[in-house]
This record gives C-alpha cells, sequence and structure tokens, in this order.
C-alpha cells in the first residue's frame, strides 16, 4: 500500500502549487476517470492469469482506431455511429487478441517484454497500412480522411460526429430538477457503463473460466496437473483484454473527440500499466480497487505536473518531464520491488533445513 | 537448400531476400551505387560499436542490453563537456571518452548490482529503467550549468539545446582520419579502425579465461557455480563493460553523424542496436563479434538502400515505418523461439 500513499502525498503537495481551485481539479478528474478507467481495467485479466502486464493492449487500442476509421469512412455519426465502432472492432480485437495469446505463450516467463516489442510491432503493421495502403489498395470513400497526395489517412481525424455520443448519452441537464440539471455536466452514462464492466469482470472471476485463470495464474503446472487447458485459459484471458481495450479506446476518443491516428494508440499501453501499478497492484496482483486508485491517482498527477512545475521551478517543461519520469520510473521501480521479494522468498526457502 | 536457409534462419533469410531486391530496385532506378556503399561504409562505422555494446551483456546472462541509453547519457555527458572546454579534434574526442568511460563503469556497476536481484525479468527492467534515467536526464539537461554559445539556446530560452552541432569540435575527427577513395567510394579508415579496436579487445577478452567463465555464467548459472565461477560478479562486469562500451559508441556515432541528440533521442538507440545484433544470427543467450559485424552490415544496407527507393515509389516516413517493423520483428523472433541449449 505504499505507492499509493506516497502518490498521494505527492498530488497533494503539488495540488497546492498549481494554485487552481480543487473544484476545478475534481472536476477534470470526473472526466480523466471516465475515460481512461475501461483501458486500466482490460489489464486485469492478464495479470490475474499470471501473464504479467499486457502492454500488447496496444493492439486493441488500434483495433479500436480501425473501427472508428471504418465509421468516419463512412459519415455515420452519433451514438449509432458509436455503437457501430463498438461492433466493428470487436472482431478485429479478438483476433488480434488471439494472435498475441498465441505469440505470448510462446514466450513464458518473458511475456511482458514480447508484450511490449509485440505493441511497437504491431504499431509499425498498422503505419503501413494506412500510411501506404490506405487510398491505393484500402478504397477510401470519405476524402476529408486523406493526406492531401491521397494515399494515406491524414495525421487528425475529426470525431465531431461522435464527440460525447455515450457521454451524454441520458441527457441529465435536459431534466429540470436540481440535482438532476448538475449531474448532467458529467459523463454520467459512461460512468453506468463502467459499473456494468465492473459487475461483468466479478461475475467472470466467479465462473469456471474465472476460477481457471486464478488457478494459471497461481502455478501452470498445478493448473496443469489438474485437468485445466493453460494455453486456452491464457489466450481467453488476453482476447478479453484485447476487446476491452478496444472499447476503452473507442470510450477514450468519443471523449477527446479527435483521433491522432499516428500517436493515440501509442502510449496506451504505457499510461494504462502506469496507472494500474500507481495503484499499488502488482505483476501478479491487480484488481478493481487498484484500477480506480491508480487510475485517480496517475492523471491527477497528469494534470498538476505542468502546471507544478511551472510555479515551482519557473520552467513547464520540467513539469512535463516530470510527469514522464514518473511514468516510467514507478513501472521499472515495480518490476524491480516485485522480483525483489520473490527473490528474498526464494532464498528463504533455500535457507530452510531440509 | 533446406538446411541452409534453416541455419540461416528464416528472418535473416527474409531479410537478405529483401535486401537483394532492392538492390536490383536501386539499379533499375539508376541510384548511384557507389554513393550507397559509402553510406552503408560511414553508418556502419557509427553503428557497429553501439551494437557491440549489445555482445558482453548477452554473454554475461543479463539479455539485450535495454539499457544502453544508460551508458549513452553518460558519453553525453563527456562530449558535453568536451565542447564546453572548447576541445577539438582528437583531443576533443579522447577527453569525452576519457570522461564517459569511467562514469559509464560507475553506473553500470549500480545497474548490474540491481539487475543482480531481478533474475529472470532483466530486458523488461532494464526497459524501463532506461527510460525512467532518459527522462530524468532530461531535466538534467534544462538546468544543467553549461555556459558555452554553442550548447545552450541563443536567444533566452533555458537549458540546452535539442542537438548540439559538433562541426567546430569533434564532427567527423575519426570519419576523415587517414579516408581514402576507391573510385568514387570514399573508406572512412579511421571509423574502421576504431571499431576494430574495440572488436579484437572484446574477441581477445571473450577468448581469455576471464571472458570464458563470464560465458559460463551467463549460459548456465548452476554449472559455473559448481565450478566456483561467482555468477553475480560475472553479470556485473559483463553489464559494465556493456554500459561502457554504449558511451563509447554514442560519441563515435555522434561525431559521424555531426550531433549531439540530447532529450530523448537516447529512448529510441536500444531497439535499433539489439535488432542488429539479432540479424546477425544472435539470440538472447549466445552473441558474438561474427554476429554484430553481420547484423550491423545487413540492418544499415536495408535501412540506406530502402530510403532512396522507397522514396521513388511513396512518399512520407515509409523507410521509418520498415526500420519499425524489422527491428521489431527480428526482437520479437528471438524472444520467442524456443531456446536450443547453446
Amino acid at each position: 500500500m505504499i505507492v499509493p500513499i506516497i502518490f498521494l502525498i505527492i498530488c497533494i503537495v503539488g495540488s497546492f502549487f498549481t494554485g487552481l481551485p480543487f473544484g476545478f481539479l475534481l472536476n477534470e478528474m470526473v472526466i480523466r476517470l471516465s475515460r481512461n478507467l475501461l483501458l486500466v481495467m482490460s489489464l486485469i485479466l492478464p495479470v490475474i492469469t499470471g501473464l504479467g502486464l499486457n502492454f500488447a493492449i496496444t493492439l486493441g487500442a488500434i483495433a479500436g482506431q480501425i473501427a472508428l476509421i471504418i465509421i468516419t469512412n463512412y459519415t455515420i455519426g452519433g451514438f449509432k455511429g458509436f455503437i457501430l465502432s463498438i461492433i466493428l472492432s470487436t472482431p478485429f480485437a479478438i483476433l488480434f487478441g488471439y494472435l498475441v495469446g498465441r505469440i505470448l505463450d510462446k514466450a513464458r516467463g518473458k511475456e511482458m517484454i514480447t508484450s511490449m516489442v509485440l505493441g511497437f510491432f504491431a504499431n509499425g503493421i498498422y503505419q503501413l497500412v494506412f500510411l501506404l495502403f490506405a487510398g491505393t489498395i484500402i478504397p477510401i470513400r470519405n476524402k476529408e480522411l486523406l493526406l492531401a497526395s491521397g494515399i494515406g489517412i491524414k495525421n487528425t481525424v475529426d470525431l465531431a460526429n461522435i464527440k460525447y455520443s455515450l457521454d451524454y448519452l441520458i441527457p441529465f441537464h435536459k431534466i429540470d430538477i436540481g440535482l438532476f440539471k448538475s449531474l448532467g455536466k458529467y459523463p454520467i452514462t459512461t460512468y453506468l457503463v463502467l459499473f456494468l464492466f465492473f459487475l461483468l469482470l466479478n461475475f467472470l472471476l466467479k465462473t469456471k473460466l474465472g476460477q481457471d485463470m486464478r488457478a494459471v495464474g497461481q502455478d501452470l503446472e498445478i493448473a496443469r496437473v489438474s485437468g485445466i487447458n493453460v494455453r486456452r485459459t491464457r489466450i481467453i484471458s488476453v482476447i478479453i483484454s484485447t476487446v476491452l481495450a478496444a472499447w476503452g479506446q473507442i470510450i477514450f476518443l468519443q471523449n477527446i473527440g479527435t483521433m491522432q491516428t499516428y500517436a493515440s494508440h501509442e502510449q496506451v499501453g504505457l499510461f494504462a500499466v502506469a496507472s494500474l501499478l500507481v495503484g499499488g497492484a502488482t505483476i501478479d496482483r491487480a484488481s478493481w480497487k487498484e484500477a480506480l486508485i491508480g487510475t485517480f491517482l496517475f492523471h491527477f498527477l497528469f494534470v498538476i505536473s505542468p502546471l507544478a512545475g511551472q510555479n515551482l521551478l519557473g520552467n513547464a517543461q520540467i513539469g512535463e518531464y516530470f510527469r514522464a519520469f514518473v511514468a516510467y520510473g514507478v513501472i521499472g521501480l515495480a518490476l524491480v520491488l516485485h522480483a525483489w521479494e520473490k527473490d528474498k522468498v526464494k532464498t528463504r526457502l533455500k535457507d530452510l533445513p531440509n | 537448400m533446406k538446411g541452409f536457409i534453416y541455419r540461416l534462419g528464416i528472418p535473416r533469410f527474409i531479410i537478405i531476400l529483401f535486401l537483394i531486391l532492392l538492390m536490383i530496385f536501386a539499379i533499375y532506378l539508376d541510384i548511384p551505387l557507389s554513393g550507397l556503399i559509402t553510406d552503408i561504409l560511414v553508418r556502419f562505422g557509427m553503428n557497429a560499436i553501439l551494437v557491440l555494446s549489445m555482445v558482453p551483456g548477452i554473454q554475461s546472462g543479463i539479455g539485450l542490453n535495454f539499457n544502453i541509453p544508460l551508458g549513452i547519457i553518460c558519453g553525453l555527458i563527456g562530449a558535453l563537456i568536451s565542447v564546453e572546454f572548447q576541445l577539438t579534434g582528437f583531443v576533443g574526442l579522447f577527453a569525452s571518452i576519457l570522461i564517459a568511460a569511467p562514469l559509464a563503469g560507475i553506473t553500470g556497476f549500480f545497474y548490474g548490482k540491481m539487475l543482480n536481484r531481478v533474475k529472470g525479468q532483466e530486458m523488461t527492467v532494464g526497459n524501463y529503467v532506461g527510460y525512467s534515467v532518459v527522462s530524468f536526464m532530461c531535466i538534467f539537461w534544462l538546468l544543467a550549468p553549461f555556459k558555452s554559445p554553442e550548447l545552450i539556446w541563443a536567444y533566452g530560452g533555458s537549458g540546452l539545446r535539442v542537438t548540439v552541432s559538433l562541426e567546430s569540435s569533434i564532427r567527423h575527427v575519426l570519419n576523415d582520419f587517414l579516408a581514402f577513395n576507391i573510385g568514387s567510394i570514399r573508406i572512412p579508415t579511421g571509423l574502421m579502425l576504431f571499431f576494430a579496436v574495440f572488436a579484437f579487445v572484446i574477441w581477445l577478452y571473450s577468448r581469455s579465461n576471464k571472458g570464458l567463465s563470464m560465458i559460463v555464467a551467463g549460459s548456465n548459472e548452476k554449472f559455473a557455480l559448481s565450478n566456483g565461477i561467482d555468477v553475480d560478479r560475472e553479470r556485473i562486469k559483463g553489464t559494465i563493460m556493456s554500459t561502457i562500451l554504449a558511451s563509447i559508441g554514442i560519441i563515435v556515432y555522434s561525431q559521424a553523424f555531426g550531433f549531439l541528440q540530447l532529450y530523448n533521442a537516447p529512448l529510441y538507440s536500444a531497439m535499433p542496436a539489439a535488432a542488429a545484433i539479432l540479424i546477425g544470427g544472435a539470440s538472447i543467450k549466445r552473441a558474438n563479434i561474427f554476429h554484430v559485424i553481420m547484423g550491423t552490415i545487413l540492418f544499415q544496407s536495408l535501412l540506406v538502400v530502402a530510403l532512396p527507393v522507397i522514396n521513388v515509389i511513396a512518399e512520407g516516413s515509409m523507410s521509418e515505418v520498415i526500420r519499425i517493423i524489422v527491428s521489431n520483428g527480428i526482437i520479437l523472433y528471438a524472444l520467442t523461439r524456443e531456446e536450443e541449449l547453446a
């Protein structure tokens, strides 16, 4: 529990130096939490299944973006467009998740670094497809999507058509009762959806499949001996993670309203993993609590650090670099501490008299 | 034929085929070959020592050292100090190395100590420790007390420049040393000789008693222990050597490139070096000098030849995309390959 507490202290101290009113920060956090939480939640299952932190949710984000490019191509907007992009992204995410699961299964013991490199690799393929093939091999109807040369998707895709299509789906602001009217400012619908996912995830962990996942995460060999298909369980876990990431990315982008075609997905894995770890999760233990606390603290730091850097050291750039340092540093530190503790347990076992 | 491909490894076979294809295209498109070969030679010399820094890491058992940004930062500090004191030519080059190498040795020692506590997760840990060191140093570059107008922003701005020109200090010192032309191909003799010296030292070391015990420690920990080899010590040694080589490597790279790249640039240095040695035939358990030379030539030729060819066929940043796909693809292949016992 020490990591979240340290972060809480940094956040509280930092927020004094920003000079921003606390209410404003809290409002900002409610919005950021709604758009990032599903991406962080998508990491929980692979951790439970013993695959470690799945940096390859980048592929899920890519699946989501492919779907968004498709609906923009056919200029389908509103909630219809949103649902359609969710439906379209699912088969892509299942396919990618299956491939990731297969590859990670071949790299047992090295899953994390493999999933990370896999994310980079997929990014290369994604760029190849949408820079070179779009407009040449893949016909694009909506010319506004293409670069001036007619080949390749633009660097930024405007998603104004589906902006807030989920966040404000239930029109609370139109209900003329004091409480509801003030609620209307917040993305309530998204929170309801997130709550639904939370229930589903908890339900899943209570089913046979969920118990199998836990067993595989505890000990591969024992799980195998007791008749669990280890490979299948691991692959399913990665598929679910990838699908959740795809949906998470769509929810994220419908709130932002513009898509950086070649950048939006790149940092997804990094930020989600850092969030989960800030919340106090480790490589083999994570739950929705850590996801919630971590996402809040990490993004709180994200909001305050440029301003705090500006006011404290006279340079906003320092705050930006500090933020990157924290994101990378927290992952590195968590990995070191975890490996360290495991090592200690091992030595203790070795020292026992036979 | 099948046996040959198997020995070569499928990805290496694909890369060589692709390279040959690109070469044919280049000839067909009338791109001057002599220019391409000159480029390949220079880029080989630029990158070879960075790739070489992977060797002690792999040999001592820490796997691909994704934390060479640590060494690179030490190298950058060395070069910055030598520019600050307005040292030029070979004096500047050797001064940078003399400052950088001990720094890299010290940081490498502590990093090696840390790696001994995270056995089995070295690559993931190394990667993130490297990233966090780079972002921490970004703050340092902003606050560092350098005064030379070559280093800091000309108008106002705080901190060091993003790229520092080496025009008036050590640019092309090695490239131009004893360089000569064959036809229109320019041979950067100094650069080649410099790499040859380091390659020879590493080769000699891996033949010596001490080097062998490092290799044994890396390939089979239990066997090494039963032979009285201190595995942890050998791993630290390998990490130190790797970090020092990386610090020297970036100085050589920068003098050929003509600029020091600060801030986020070191982030992107580990992947290409790791990819190059893997393309040369190394695995994450086994590597030697031949893999370094072969891999660097193949990888750099691919990049050099691809650039003009692809610029004719398609536009934009395609060669960058190819670099991403090839380098990460080969690392993936190495990570997922069943480890045959060496």
